[in-house]
């Protein structure tokens, strides 16, 4: 009974780490970019559902949705700002301006909102399911429920809408996708908003379960699931889904069973194995060069 | 071409404003201190004198640990006008923010050292304290730390407890003798429970320090410690196995020796669990009651050791809430407390030794040095203090417990 428990808990943080991974894994699928800012925004998610939730009063539906308006925004201002302007330049000066992205996110929400923290309100629902000898709480089984439904509308509007399968067309040659008349910026910019949504959904989900608000809050969780990313293989959707999943349940299993000093060490130990294994990650595709 | 070199102005002009920002952001934390300087000064200056001997500090003002820094702050302010109110020996304090960090602790101590202090309140926090520590030795400028717990702090080789720096002294309880304090309290009071759990942040000085004396003092009390517990600065939001642990071991007592932050998360997690055990910390735990947005009704029933109680019935402390209170609207916590000593201890030895602001920072350390150690002081956090050579203090803990959201003194 205990280990379902564990396994239930490892699958709701699993989950959050998913829902972030897929902001990771689009970007770079998409750009070939690592969006290290993608952390902050989920920061900014969480203060802007904060003060939704504290200050106006509002239910958690309608702060969740200020909060994805508003990171969508900002998502899509960060990449024309300061990605766009480098789309020629080499890949290591992106990603030193998307550590740059992060800091400004980072100091500015400090100076916003000052460091100190907050606590974020109790929104989600109480309580919890009590099936036969084991409760799960309800706030877990929302986290999973959402993480599920996140995948299925992304798959399916990847596979089945014209955007989706530009969107692939972009990640598979970019170069044969301007050919073919895609317009790769409006793709990208795309990209960027519906990972920077996500992201304002994960806050969301994220300071539900541990409920405090500080300026660097996303870093964590940012780090973990930018593993995740690459523990399922990154570019590859259902293997930013899988990988967050496991690496959550990898996590609490760990902490549980073998020691909580050794839990973050066990789940990177695991990635080295699984990416010397296999170096793409466990979805991941082998892309050959092209010349 | 010109394509190109737009591209690289507008990539500069973005780093430009990043750097301006990131200067912004620096600059804001020594403009409140500077600003708190200046009243400080102010308030000196209107009792008209120039003489007023310069009192040092730091603590972290604004991020995780913002809330001790300014207590800290605010209560050596209380004493210095009350001191300068007197029309004797005046002082002059000048605290600024270290963020919590080491490397901006030694930072602020140059800033202090350049505008001569002549006393140390040291630093707030442990880390930046053991960062500090070593300047004050070799610069010969005496610190006494109001909460900087840790060992590090008063020893150059704090596992073995050898090589004292000798002239920076503690109001507070070092970390050991927390936990030997905490052991020994549970041990006097098995109705708090008998099966312990513990959970504490390994990859920090102060709560590894305090766990790792209190598991040696429960072992010579015959404590029962069903669960040890940890977790580190990666992954200081999931408690749900601790939590699960503690549960299934049937802990009745969760020991805490950790900061607020995680100690709310915990006792949030553990209150949707339905798992209700007497939660006990020491100092670290002050502060939980003014977190913002705290539903302060989980923090019913916990047990804090600590030297201070805000709702003594004694004139000092009454006098010294009110003041507080009227400053900040807030309950002052230990943390308070312990810095309105400390600043009360330094005047009152430099009072017993005739020094005035005429003198040298070296002159100064010596005198104090001198007094610290023989004298004994009566405040806010205990009676009869004295010093050891190693700049330990010795004074008796008191066990303070949350009801409806204030610290309530418990009677022995």
């Amino acid at each position: 009974m205990e280990f379902i428990s564990y396994l239930v808990n490892g699958l709701g943080l699993g989950s959050v780490y998913a829902i972030i991974a897929l902001g990771y894994t689009m970007v770079y699928g998409i750009a070939k970019m690592l969006n290290f800012a993608h952390g902050d925004v989920i920061m900014i998610g969480a203060y802007i559902s904060f003060f939704a939730l504290m200050n106006f009063g509002l239910p958690i539906i309608p702060a969740t949705l200020l909060a994805i308006i508003c990171c969508t925004i900002l998502g899509v201002v960060i990449e024309k700002l300061a990605y766009k302007p480098l789309r020629q330049a080499s890949s290591l000066a992106v990603l030193i301006t998307a550590i740059g992205v992060s800091y400004f996110l980072q100091n500015g929400a400090q100076l916003l909102w000052t460091s100190a923290t907050k606590v974020y309100p109790s929104a989600m629902p109480s309580g919890s399911l009590t099936l036969g000898g084991f409760s799960i709480s309800w706030l877990t089984l929302i986290t999973i429920g959402v993480c599920l439904l996140i995948m299925a509308v992304l798959t399916t509007f990847i596979n089945k809408t014209k955007t989706g399968r530009a969107m692939r067309a972009c990640s598979e040659d970019k170069g044969a996708a301007i050919l073919m008349g895609i317009n790769v910026n409006f793709i990208i910019s795309v990209t960027f908003a519906i990972g920077s949504g996500l992201a304002a959904i994960a806050s969301v989900l994220l300071c539900s379960t541990y409920p405090s608000v500080f300026p660097t809050l996303g870093a964590m969780p940012g780090i973990k699931a930018f593993t995740a990313a690459v523990f399922g293989g990154i570019g590859s959707i259902p293997g930013a889904f899988l990988g967050g999943l496991l690496l959550g349940i990898i996590e609490i299993l760990a902490k549980a069973y073998i020691s909580t000093q050794l839990s973050d060490a066990i789940v990177f130990a695991v990635l080295i194995v699984v990416l010397l294994i296999k170096p793409t990650g466990l979805l991941g595709r082998k892309l050959s060069e092209k010349v | 071409m010109r394509n190109l070199s737009f591209k690289k102005a507008f990539a500069l002009t973005l780093a430009a404003v990043m750097a301006a920002s990131l200067a912004a952001c620096g600059s804001s934390g020594s403009t409140s201190s500077t600003t708190a300087a200046a009243q400080a000064a102010d308030s000196g200056s209107s009792e008209g004198s120039s003489a007023a001997i310069k009192i040092g500090g730091s603590g972290p003002l604004t991020g995780g640990a913002a809330v001790y820094g300014t207590a800290v702050k605010t209560a050596a302010e209380i004493a210095v006008e009350e001191i300068n109110a007197k029309g004797g020996q005046q002082f002059e304090l000048k605290f600024e923010d270290d963020a919590h960090d080491p490397e901006k602790a030694v930072t602020a101590y140059g800033i202090l050292k350049d505008w001569g202090m002549q006393a140390s309140l040291a630093t707030v926090t442990s880390a930046p304290g053991a960062a500090a520590a070593p300047m004050y030795k070799d610069d010969h400028i005496f610190a006494i730390t109001p909460s900087g717990s840790s060992l590090a702090v008063i020893y150059e080789d704090p596992d073995n407890s050898a090589n004292p720096f000798g002239n920076v002294f503690q109001m507070c309880f070092t970390d050991p003798n927390q936990g030997v304090a905490s052991a020994d309290y549970l041990a006097a009071h098995p109705d708090l429970g008998s099966k312990i759990a513990v959970i504490y942040k390994n990859d920090d000085n102060y709560s590894s320090g305090i766990f790792a004396k209190f598991k040696a003092e429960a072992a010579v009390k015959n404590l029962e410690i069903v669960y040890e517990g940890t977790f580190d600065d990666s992954n200081a939001s999931d408690f749900s196995v601790q939590i699960q642990k503690c549960q299934a071991a049937g802990a009745d007592v969760v020991y805490l020796p950790i900061y607020y932050e995680p100690a709310s998360l915990i006792l949030t997690k553990a209150a949707a669990e339905g798992y209700t055990p007497t939660f006990f910390g020491n100092d670290g735990m002050d502060g939980i009651l003014t977190l913002e947005g705290f539903d302060t009704s989980l923090a019913e029933g916990v047990y804090l050791l600590t030297p201070f109680s805000a709702d003594a019935s004694d004139d000092l402390t009454k006098n010294f809430v009110k003041k507080y209170q009227e400053k900040t609207g807030e309950v002052p916590n230990q943390f308070a407390a312990d810095a309105y000593d400390c600043v009360y201890a330094i005047a009152q030895a430099v009072d017993a030794a005739g020094l005035d602001a005429s003198k040298s920072p070296s002159e100064f350390c010596d005198a104090l040095v001198k007094q610290f150690t023989s004298m004994t002081f009566n405040g806010l956090t205990g009676q009869d203090m004295t010093w050891s050579e190693t700049g330990e203090v010795s004074k008796a803990p008191k066990a303070v417990v949350i009801k409806d959201g204030v610290y309530v003194g418990v009677e022995d």
